[in-house]
């Protein structure tokens, strides 16, 4: 799977997907390949706070678990509730339907830290 | 793919049975509510009635449908799966002892206080202790007292800012999960290229904030940690303790002691050095044993002895007079309902003298040369990423085996299950890719390695002439290969009965 | 002495290896090599081995002692059956089920296991065992400090002493704060007033047992299970004598999320004090954070139906430093005896025995409180253990007992100050009438002889 050109991303292998003040999080199609089959998400509830590049989570799979750092700070508006019945929706859809949690952005400019479609390519391909 | 007749299946127990179809144990008794007023009383009560025969057979086929050390080779590296002497079984059977009430007064328990004392001595003699506790029911149990000693430890001298627990990237995982458990703070330390304790890297680590130091010696590579005179010397300059994870005990018996390495605390396994069995995944016994500074924090109760005056008898510690010592101040309390896994420390004196000093220094020698006669004849066609002399395991790699063909560790534990064996132990350490770490134990003969060498080189050869058959594998056993995935995302954890489940 | 190598086997190895010798194999930086005598016993024989044990064994004199000792170690019928199955080799000399192709065996057993402690209790998940009730009163807390945040935890004082002790051990590891909450006069524990205290939503949980240390039923009633589920505590209910499960309302039935046992009493010898089998159940919520192993039902890839070790990234060996729980073992052996002797018992059996036990003990009550300065301590109703108070220093009583042959109970001034004169007696289906007289008889010329 090509990386969505729209999208931005982590070192730690997550997206974001900003939309004017609000942003969507996920994590990458690399991610779910090593992750293998995901069974679990811990996501950090709605109404708290997340710091970019710090602990805002947990994924399962059989044999291994990650933890989820959110890729931009912000306050947490939403989380992924369909995930607690299907988790294989972020080995399926990674970038779609398997969508994490939304934040309210703290700081639009935290953007810079993040990388490009085809910088994050050069790194998920290594 | 065919499968051996299931005629060892049978269903969960709860779908045999009938109301009613009862065993006659015991005398009929009357109606509850003659004796409790009805509003505690439960309900119903909805367990099966099986007639004894029917659960005889279901319990039997089950039994076949399990494999053991009785029937095959476990090369389970960590795990020291030798063979379970049935004279340890018959002494803790003993009627004197399975049926003696831990609340039973010392004066009247001289011989089980005996038995815990003499295994007690022992071990603190073959691995340089001050003293054992026997209360810890595990490993992992006793390791969260030795780190709960620590905590007590330093608060005693002052010194709360000790916080952080060091831990090799090679360590099993409940020694950074215990450590957790009292709140301390993990940090890893990564291993040199010999696959050893980096010195330099744990000196760039150790501060006025490190509490203790948590390693195996052998270290789970097998390898032997030849430093670690070293180690704790810089550990115990920081004003650190040395924690030793007993799992590789079986490596070293009267060849060299984690008390004179160094360690200030360390726990066994019993069920692993000790022949204590398995039984599917416990009951385990870990004895946790301390150097002298560290005595009085031990877990209640520990075993005392006086002289006992005119008394004659065969060994010292007949002469003695036994009791149970609960009045321990710094003690970090008890760990477990009663005193120890009583039981278990049967079995394991019992072991201990089956062999004294001179056939345990044999158990270890026997142990490691299997290993290395194993290590030797796998590298022939496996890549083996240390190739020295090994201790009582060591380490193969299929990642050579996986780039080349596709076959990884997981297929060739799989297809070994095929071949009658067991299969290593599998992705530990985790700085080992592909890896499959093996332990043969002094147990196994000759023509038992040589066997397993065999399969092994079947298997690599398969490998590259038809992967297909490895990555079906196993094929000979009453399931194939499990959906794991499924198990966890629809997890069901017990029988529901068919009303319940509409 | 069961390493199989002949001399000749040795030779060969060490010669493929490329050593001379065992020693060499074994080499060991000078600095480190053994130099200290070694005090260790003497190698015997098998048949010596069996003439030592013996002359051990033998001076466990209490063997032979009538025993109305219980206090979370009780003396129940265990068929032979259950040895005959427990034994066979599979069984014992299995590691943990980790291959699951190979140990679908003793998958299946725990998955009964796990099903007949959910039965048993009223839960809807069970794991595959802890290391005894103690301990899964300590995991139990540490759920409850994990899914609420809260670093306090409110324990009756009629919980067992010893599980209040390492409760205590586990607590201090993690700076967790325990508060006790008072029996009352008739033997039970406070529980609006434990309801009261925990209205400030400052405790993780309430932890009672029932039948609790003196014998006592002792449950929740409805406000105060209503009051704790407001205040967002979490009611832990723990067990020391499981077969009162086979008669008494269901944990569930009084609103405990979580219930943490002792399994002994199925079949489990008392053995000094263990191997025991805990135990710990809760409500579908707490699923994530149960400690230990869990067994699973699946399919394997042909879709026949398979049991497997699931759920495993909540434990140690894959979360290592952020599992919840260090456990690693589980009691797997002694749960498989309970599980054999829950199915050899069944629905009937077990009534059968509760029903036993509830009449020898009040035989034994109505016995013992008939002696002429013995009263019943408590009021409540009890199951098969009870206190009675003998109205002086208990310590001489039950030595006086104990020079006629019998083991009277335990002297609870060993655990509560304010109980020196009250000691803890236990009935069970092997109490026999005979056992009963011999102590009603004693306790007179005992009693007779002190009040003189």
């Amino acid at each position: 799977m090509a990386q969505p050109e729209h999208l931005l991303y982590s070192k730690e292998h997550e997206w974001v997907k900003v939309d004017g003040d609000t942003a969507t999080i996920g994590v990458t199609d690399y991610a779910q390949n090593s992750l293998g089959d995901i069974v679990y998400v811990e996501l950090p509830k709605v109404g708290g706070k997340v710091e970019q590049f710090g602990n805002a989570g947990v994924i399962e799979s059989v044999k291994a678990v990650s933890d989820l750092y959110s890729p931009i700070s912000g306050e947490v508006l939403e989380v992924n509730n369909a995930l607690d019945a299907d988790p294989a929706a972020i080995n399926r859809a990674p970038y779609d339907e398997g969508w994490l949690f939304k934040v309210r952005l703290a700081d639009a400019g935290e953007t810079a830290n993040l990388l490009g479609a085809a910088d994050y390519e050069k790194l998920a391909t290594l | 793919m065919s499968r051996p007749s299931d005629n060892t299946a049978s269903p969960p127990i709860f779908d045999l049975g009938q109301d009613g179809r009862a065993n006659r144990y015991l005398d009929a008794g009357k109606p509850l509510d003659l004796f409790m007023p009805a509003n505690v009383l439960r309900d119903d009560l909805p367990l099966p009635d099986n007639s004894e025969l029917d659960v005889v057979r279901h319990y039997t086929r089950l039994s076949q449908r399990t494999f053991g050390i009785d029937l095959g080779f476990y090369p389970l590296g960590s795990c020291t799966m030798k063979y379970n002497p049935r004279v340890n079984d018959a002494m803790a059977s003993k009627p004197e002892f399975a049926q003696l009430h831990p609340f039973v007064p010392d004066e009247l328990a001289q011989g089980a206080l005996q038995v815990m004392y003499e295994l007690e001595r022992s071990l603190s003699s073959l691995f340089g202790m001050a003293a054992f506790s026997l209360n810890p029911s595990a490993g992992a149990h006793a390791e969260l007292g030795a780190l709960l000693i620590a905590k007590r430890y330093f608060a005693d001298r002052g010194e709360r800012a000790r916080d952080k627990v060091v831990v090799p990237d090679t360590a099993h995982g409940t020694n950074p999960a215990s450590a957790a458990m009292c709140g301390f703070k993990v940090i890893s330390l990564p291993s040199d290229d010999r696959g050893r304790v980096s010195l330099e890297e744990l000196k760039g680590v150790l501060g006025d904030d490190t509490a203790v130091c948590m390693m195996t010696n052998p270290n789970t590579l097998g390898l032997f940690e030849d430093r670690v005179a070293e180690i704790t010397a810089a550990v115990h300059a920081a004003g650190g303790l040395m924690y030793y994870d007993g799992a590789n005990a079986n490596a070293l018996m009267g060849n060299a002691r984690p008390g004179d390495m160094g360690f200030d605390v360390m726990h066994l396994n019993t069920h692993k050095t000790f022949t204590i069995p398995h039984g599917g995944g416990g009951a385990g016994h870990g004895p946790l044993g301390v150097a002298a500074h560290l005595v009085d924090y031990l877990p209640t109760p520990v075993v005392v002895a006086e002289p006992k005056p005119g008394e004659d008898g065969w060994a010292p510690s007949d002469r003695l007079a036994f009791r149970l010592d609960f009045d321990r101040p710094k003690s970090i309390g008890p760990m477990r309902s009663f005193w120890s896994n009583f039981a278990h420390a049967v079995r394991a004196l019992a072991y201990l003298y089956a062999n004294g000093e001179e056939g345990l220094r044999r158990v270890s020698q026997l142990a490691v040369l299997n290993a290395n006669y194993l290590r030797v004849k796998i590298a022939e066609f496996l890549e083996t990423p240390y190739p020295e002399i090994c201790r009582h395991e060591f380490v193969v790699s299929a990642q050579q085996l996986k780039k080349s063909t596709g076959v990884r560790a997981l297929d060739v534990a799989k297809a070994l299950l095929d071949r009658g064996f067991m299969a290593p132990t599998m992705y530990f350490p985790l700085i080992v890719p592909e890896c499959l770490m093996i332990e043969p134990t002094e147990t196994e003969s000759k023509e038992t390695l040589d066997a397993f060498v065999e399969a092994l080189r079947e298997i690599v050869a398969s490998a590259q002439s038809n992967p297909q058959a490895l990555f079906d594998a196993p094929v000979t056993t009453v399931v194939g290969r499990v959906d794991e995935t499924r198990a966890a995302r629809q997890p069901d954890l017990r029988w529901r009965s068919p009303a319940a489940s509409r | 002495m069961y390493a199989p190598h002949t001399q000749r086997d040795i030779a060969q190895m060490l010669d493929a290896v490329g050593v001379g010798s065992l020693e060499a194999l074994l080499a060991v930086p000078p600095e480190l090599a053994l130099r200290a005598e070694l005090d260790i016993v003497p190698a015997l024989s098998e048949y010596a081995i069996g003439r030592r044990f013996d002359a051990i064994a033998r001076k466990n004199t209490g063997i032979g002692y009538r025993s109305f000792l219980g206090a979370g170690a009780y003396r129940h019928y265990a068929p032979p059956a259950i040895t005959a199955l427990a034994m066979r080799g599979e069984f014992l000399t299995a590691y943990t089920p980790y291959q699951a192709e190979v140990s679908q065996g003793y998958l299946q057993a725990i998955y009964e296991w796990q099903t007949y402690i959910c039965l048993l209790t009223g839960m809807e998940i069970a794991n595959a065992s802890v290391y005894d009730g103690a301990t899964a009163v300590a995991e139990a807390a540490i759920m409850a400090f994990h899914a609420t945040g809260r670093r306090k935890i409110l324990v009756s004082r009629a919980v067992h002493p010893n599980y209040r002790a390492v409760l205590k051990t586990y607590c201090d590891g993690l700076d967790v704060v325990i508060d006790e909450i008072a029996y009352n006069a008739e033997g039970v524990t406070d529980g609006s007033a434990a309801a009261k205290m925990a209205a400030g939503k400052e405790y993780a949980a309430v932890v009672l047992q029932s039948p609790n240390f003196f014998g006592n039923v002792d449950m929740l009633d409805a406000s105060a299970s209503d009051a704790l589920r407001d205040s967002e505590t979490i009611p832990i209910a723990v067990v020391a004598e499981a077969l009162s499960l086979a008669a008494l309302a269901t944990p569930a039935s009084w609103g405990a999320q979580i219930v943490a046992g002792e399994a002994q009493s199925f079949g489990v010898p008392v053995a000094y004090g263990g191997p025991y089998a805990g135990f710990i159940a809760s409500t579908q919520e707490h699923m994530r954070r149960i400690p230990g192993r869990l067994v699973g039902k699946t399919v394997d890839n042909a879709g026949r139906t398979a049991y497997v070790l699931t759920l495993q990234a909540r434990e140690q060996h894959i979360r290592r430093e952020r599992a919840t729980s260090n456990i690693c073992t589980n009691q797997a052996h002694c749960a498989l005896i309970a599980t054999i002797y829950l199915a050899l018992m069944g629905k009937t059996g077990l009534r059968n025995a509760a029903a036993l036990n509830l009449e020898r003990s009040r035989e034994l009550a109505t016995a013992v409180s008939s002696v002429e300065g013995i009263t019943l301590k408590f009021s409540a109703p009890f199951f098969n253990e009870f206190v009675a108070d003998v109205h002086q220093d208990a310590t001489g009583v039950l030595a006086a007992l104990q020079q006629r042959g019998i083991l009277g109970g335990l002297n609870l001034g060993r655990y509560y100050p304010e109980l020196t004169s009250c000691v803890l007696m236990n009935a069970t289906e092997l109490t026999t009438s005979e056992d009963i007289a011999a102590l009603a008889t004693a306790l007179r010329e005992v009693c007779d002889v002190a009040t003189v």
